[in-house]
């Protein structure tokens, strides 16, 4: 069936062709004689969404480039047709696309702290399409600005257009971006990743905003990893793998009855409720019973504080009055959106923080109140794995001496270097990497990979606690799943306990016994996963679950 | 307050650099006395005590040290740095004809240096292969032209052959074009090489693809957005060059024969009149603070961020 899911790729049918704003047919791109996007043909239409579906290069973000003519140096671009409006732009030259760009075609990058000059005032960077393309005066286009900041939603908008990005927070800044692209108002919008780095309130308010958008006439075209995001807002799919559409069809039809199993293992990756228990690269796989040992717990916080002094001098309470118990054999998830106090509570946990009050022990001994050197023996028994675990790593050391550093710290520190070797071999193998890695720079491996052996690292010393801060935030869907399935198989194979940090619900959900939920600091609800995401008692919990995009699928 | 606090803290950063000259002239081997009689009858021998003594007198070498240097520091903010021992004149006077042509000539080199550098690599960084190496070599090249050779080969060139420019200018406007190139040449090829990199960097970064997706044109790109994120290293190196420029300038000034205060710091140091040379030293040192508070001030009006940073 594999060899027909080709055909299957059907192109929609529409209404009266007269809605098509742009169509593209058998775009092909390459980059120094590699091609990356293969002959890939798709439209988009007034009204309406088009999602553009694929994990990291898919080629997605590549054809989104291509569309305003910004491929980029040393690639070729042929097609048979990219037909804007009843304008070629094939044939256009540098000045044609100059005059598309911001006026016809509106762009959004994602995360606007970078895509927004930061030494310019949002008012000028809003308004910039308007003075490229020569429209009104400065002091009409300075109205304008405001006027559109106030169109997509930012409070006190003729403040805000004073400031500058980094004076705003991330959702207002992306709102500011999407002002700017829509400021010529133009017929075709094109969003890559517009709301990676957000929050999941902060998400849902900017696919409300681009909703809106689309609502007035505006076609989209959404680019993105997200199936969750996508199903929010397209009403086309196109699945994306290695420069190719391997699924095309109305967002209903793919994301319900997904016809190739590419788009069928995507939604397959995603954790959620339903994927609880089980394996996510191997759907048809359980976990076994796990039996979670409530005697004595690994790790133990005691109304935890932390307050850091700003550089304005003013206290601020990043940590407030925060405990926890984590018992042998079980994964306690810390959800909460940026700026809620998870990671520096993690921190504290880890001892790498001090606590400005409260404790923390490690298997019911003093953990957080020794002194460091007191710490260091036991600091065999709590591991961490960080988001980028490149960052972790010294980059001239290779994977094999990463591991065999972490052995001799550990609880029993090989005897000779053959032991040592064979020993961190075993480790690779234990998360499924090969002998083969044991030399490779951590350069070299792929984002999976490097956090397998963040992993294999944090295994190495035998301790009985790993405390994970994002570990699979910056993977796409099918590596989160295999490295989400490895901690678990490791949990059920060696019975570590992990304190888990995300601020994914799904992902939380998927792995945590019991859930912390986190808000400015404080834990505002507690409770087993059942509870907080069936039975969820607090208001801000609620509001989360909510703004979640979620793919009804069952 | 900030501001306060940063003038502060140049004042004590003066004062410390005359502190420093001034007990650097006490070590100097030899009697004060002996070497300024020596100095003035043009003789080398020892001295009598009673020969010596209206020396003494009347620059207080017999005082305490501690009165001594308290006298200097006081007299500074005064406007007294003291007085010449060859020329018996006081030092203000015979640094202050010559800083005038060195500062005009520290601040054009530096102008001039901006905009070949600015020019080179608004114009040739990413590029194509051919203009951006074109432009790295030219800044690698230039940059390590010594200053001696820059000027001797402009002197024999257009002063010389083509009888453009004076042999010797002194410090008319036209004669001023050759020594400022002299030092802008070289200045120019560090500050663009600085500034290629970071420029290079920041071309990379989304907000200038962004800035493309508007329909800005590429020079405007350039101009408008990423030049202003590429600056900071050529002004934190400009604050270095001013300083530098002020007393190294002497090889370019005597090639130039145009007046300086490098000059004035040779001889001085030649004829081992003290005083004069703590008084270039001092100069010098001032030069450096206020550039650098220039360098700081620029940083804010730059990137408003470091303004609350610091």
């Amino acid at each position: 069936m594999t060899a027909t899911d080709q055909q299957v790729a059907e192109q929609p049918v529409r209404e009266e062709p007269d809605t098509t704003v742009l169509r593209v047919a058998n775009l092909r791109v390459a980059f120094a004689g590699t091609e990356v996007v293969k002959g890939i043909s798709f439209s988009a239409q007034a009204g309406r969404c088009l999602a553009i579906v694929g994990e990291s290069g898919s080629g997605k973000s590549v054809t989104a480039r291509t569309l305003v003519g910004l491929t980029g140096g040393n690639s070729r671009v042929s097609a048979d047709a990219i037909d804007l409006d009843g304008v070629d732009l094939l044939r256009t030259g540098e000045r044609g696309w100059r005059s598309v760009r911001g006026s016809r075609i509106g762009f959004v990058l994602q995360d606007a702290l970078v895509s927004l000059d930061q030494l310019r005032r949002v008012g000028d960077e809003v308004a910039e399409p308007l003075r490229v393309h020569g429209r009104g005066t400065r002091r009409s286009r300075a109205a304008k600005a405001v006027e559109l900041l106030d169109a997509v939603g930012v409070p006190e908008p003729a403040v805000r257009a004073r400031q500058r990005p980094y004076e705003l927070s991330g959702g207002l800044r992306q709102r500011a971006l999407i002002a700017s692209a829509i400021a010529l108002d133009p017929p075709l919008l094109i969003a890559d990743e517009p709301t990676t780095a957000l929050d999941v309130t902060v998400q849902a308010q900017v696919l409300d905003l681009l909703a809106a958008a689309k609502e007035r006439g505006t076609s989209i075209i959404l680019i993105s990893h997200d199936l969750s995001v996508v199903a929010r807002l397209a009403d086309e799919v196109a699945v994306m793998r290695d420069g190719e559409i391997v699924e095309h069809g109305p967002a209903r039809r793919v994301l319900r009855e997904p016809r190739h199993e590419y788009t069928r293992m995507l939604l397959a990756a995603i954790p959620s409720a339903h994927t609880r228990d089980t394996k996510l690269s191997r759907p048809t796989e359980h976990r076994p019973q796990r039996t979670v040992d409530r005697g004595r717990p690994v790790l133990e916080a005691r109304r935890l504080s932390k307050v850091f002094r700003g550089p304005d001098g003013v206290d601020r309470t990043v940590v407030d009055d925060v405990s926890f118990e984590l018992f042998g054999g079980e994964t306690l998830g810390i959800v909460g959106e940026s700026g809620s106090g998870k990671t520096t509570t993690a921190r504290i946990a880890l001892a790498i923080l001090a606590a400005t009050a409260g404790e923390v022990l490690l298997r019911g001994a003093p953990w957080s109140a020794r002194s460091v050197g007191e710490r260091r023996p036991l600091r065999k028994q709590i591991g961490v794995v960080y988001q980028d675990p490149l960052s972790s790593f010294d980059p001239r050391w290779p994977v094999g001496r990463i591991l065999t550093d972490a052995l001799a710290t550990g609880t029993r520190p090989p005897a000779s270097k053959a032991e040592a070797r064979g020993r961190a071999i075993r480790l690779l193998e234990q998360v499924g990497l090969r002998e083969e890695h044991f030399d490779r720079a951590p350069l070299r491996l792929s984002g999976g990979q490097r956090q397998r052996v963040a992993i294999a690292r944090a295994l190495a010393p035998e301790p009985s606690v790993i405390v994970c801060d994002e570990p699979v935030s910056a993977l796409d869907v099918s590596i989160q799943a295999q490295v989400l399935d490895l901690l678990t198989d490791l949990q059920d194979e060696l019975g570590v306990s992990y304190l888990f940090i995300s601020h994914d619900l799904g992902v939380i959900h998927h792995v945590s016994d019991r859930i912390l939920v986190m808000k400015d600091g404080r834990v505002v609800e507690h409770g087993s996963a059942a509870d907080i995401f069936e039975r969820p008692q607090h208001e801000y919990t609620r509001r989360l679950l909510t703004a979640v995009p979620r793919l009804e699928l069952k | 307050m900030r501001y306060l606090l940063k003038l502060l803290s140049a004042v004590a950063v003066v004062i410390a650099a005359a502190s420093v000259t001034f007990f650097a002239q006490l070590a100097v081997p030899g009697d004060r006395a002996t070497t300024l009689m020596n100095l003035q009858t043009g003789q080398d021998r020892k001295w009598t005590a009673e020969e010596l003594a209206p020396l003494n007198e009347k620059y207080g070498f017999d005082d305490p040290i501690v009165v001594q240097y308290l006298d200097y520091v006081t007299g500074l903010f005064r406007g007294d740095l003291g007085t010449s021992y060859t020329q018996k004149r006081p030092v203000l006077e015979v640094i202050g004809g010559q800083l005038l042509p060195s500062l005009t000539l520290t601040v054009l080199a530096l102008v001039v240096a901006w905009f070949l550098a600015l020019g080179v690599t608004l114009l040739t960084v990413r590029r194509g292969r051919f203009l951006s190496g074109l432009g790295a070599t030219w800044e690698a090249m230039t940059a390590s032209l010594p200053h001696y050779w820059v000027g001797i080969v402009l002197l024999v060139v257009f002063a010389v052959q083509l009888r453009v420019f004076p042999v010797i200018g002194g410090t008319s406007g036209w004669g001023t074009v050759l020594p400022v190139l002299t030092l802008a040449i070289p200045l120019a090829g560090f500050v663009g090489q600085v500034t290629r990199e970071e420029f290079e960097q920041v071309l990379a970064q989304p907000f200038v693809t962004t800035a493309r997706t508007r329909g800005m044109s590429d020079l405007a790109v350039r101009l408008r957005h990423v030049l202003r994120h590429a600056v900071l290293p050529a002004v934190t190196l400009s604050g270095w060059a001013l300083g530098a420029l002020i007393s190294g300038a002497v090889i370019t000034e005597n090639i130039f024969g145009r007046p300086g205060i490098g000059q004035v710091l040779v001889t001085a140091v030649d004829t081992r009149d003290m005083p004069t040379a703590s008084g270039v030293v001092l100069v010098v040192a001032t030069v450096y603070v206020v550039a650098n508070l220039l360098v700081d001030l620029a940083y804010g009006a730059i990137d408003p961020r470091l303004r609350r940073a610091t």
